[in-house]
């Protein structure tokens, strides 16, 4: 009843696309309308927490390797500390801005462990060319989340945080299990089945 | 003309492109999930269901970011433009 990875990495490409509409619905209009329901201040803190409670599923079922385990279980944590941060500012809980540094530090710690956990190198498959893309898009992505602590109002830096997620979404969707990547498939993945 | 009255009618336009881009959002999902299955039907298994196991009939990523887009726009923007009308209003 497991379902096969790529359809964990597309159901999740479904919440990260979520992610990035709801960012991009506040930064169009502004945090301070979006706020002015409570339901929706919480609604994408609490996605981005319900995504890291979702990844410790994924990291107890799909048990390929030690570091497959260790990647998801870093996902999820710090999925789970960049959305209770989030929600904890939200709430009025947490009152330092410094708080929101959870985000870059999710973005930086998600890409590195995508970066680590790929055994191969780009062309191997297309499994392995995206998590090397997403790793690299995580890493350098950081800098985006930490101009937005400086600048929590930015349009242009709410804008660019929501479509990092968008593209984040467009790439586990673009995810297969055992695909080529523009015509490479190494004869050591395997034979392509569907 | 007073400034009281260049300040209303600059208002409701700058809030106005706000609600034309936030009300854009589900519907270009939407186009974006349809010309997917157009694109790549083999990818809606809902299509040629026989034979299929339950993830298959499940997970069909073309629906999933449909279904993404309908609920933003049906959720999510309806309350959203009337706040958007209201701080306009107190703006004013």
């Amino acid at each position: 009843m497991t379902p096969p990875a790529e359809h964990v990495h597309w159901l999740f490409a479904t919440g990260f696309l979520a992610l990035g509409l709801c960012l991009l619905g506040e930064a169009v209009v502004g945090p301070e309308v979006w706020r002015r329901r409570a339901w929706r201040a919480y609604l994408w803190p609490g996605i981005a927490f319900a995504l890291g409670v979702l990844m410790w599923p994924v990291m107890t079922f799909f048990t390929n390797s030690a570091i497959h385990m260790l990647a998801h279980g870093a996902w999820a944590q710090v999925l789970m500390f960049a959305g209770a941060a989030e929600l904890g500012l939200v709430r009025g809980k947490l009152t330092s801005q410094w708080w929101r540094l959870g985000m870059p530090f999710a973005f930086v710690v998600s890409g590195t462990a995508l970066l680590v956990h790929e055994q191969n190198t780009w062309y191997f498959q297309r499994s392995a060319f995206l998590h090397h893309l997403m790793g690299w898009t995580l890493v350098v992505g950081g800098v985006i989340p930490l101009a937005r602590c400086v600048r929590p109002r930015s349009p242009a830096f709410g804008s660019a945080f929501a479509l990092t997620f968008v593209v984040i979404a467009v790439l586990l969707y673009c995810d297969r299990d055992l695909a080529p990547v523009f015509g490479h498939l190494s004869p050591l993945a395997g034979v392509q089945h569907r | 003309m007073s400034a009281e009255l260049i300040s209303e009618l600059k208002v409701p336009r700058r809030h106005a492109w706000r609600a034309r881009a936030v009300s854009s959002l589900g519907p270009s999902t939407a186009f974006v999930a349809l010309v997917w299955a157009i694109a790549q039907p083999y990818r809606i298994t809902l299509l040629h269901p026989h034979g299929q196991s339950f993830w298959w009939l499940v997970v069909e990523p073309p629906l999933l970011v449909l279904l993404v887009g309908v609920v933003f726009h049906l959720l999510v923007v309806p309350g959203l433009l009337e706040d958007l009308e209201a701080a306009d209003d107190a703006s004013r």
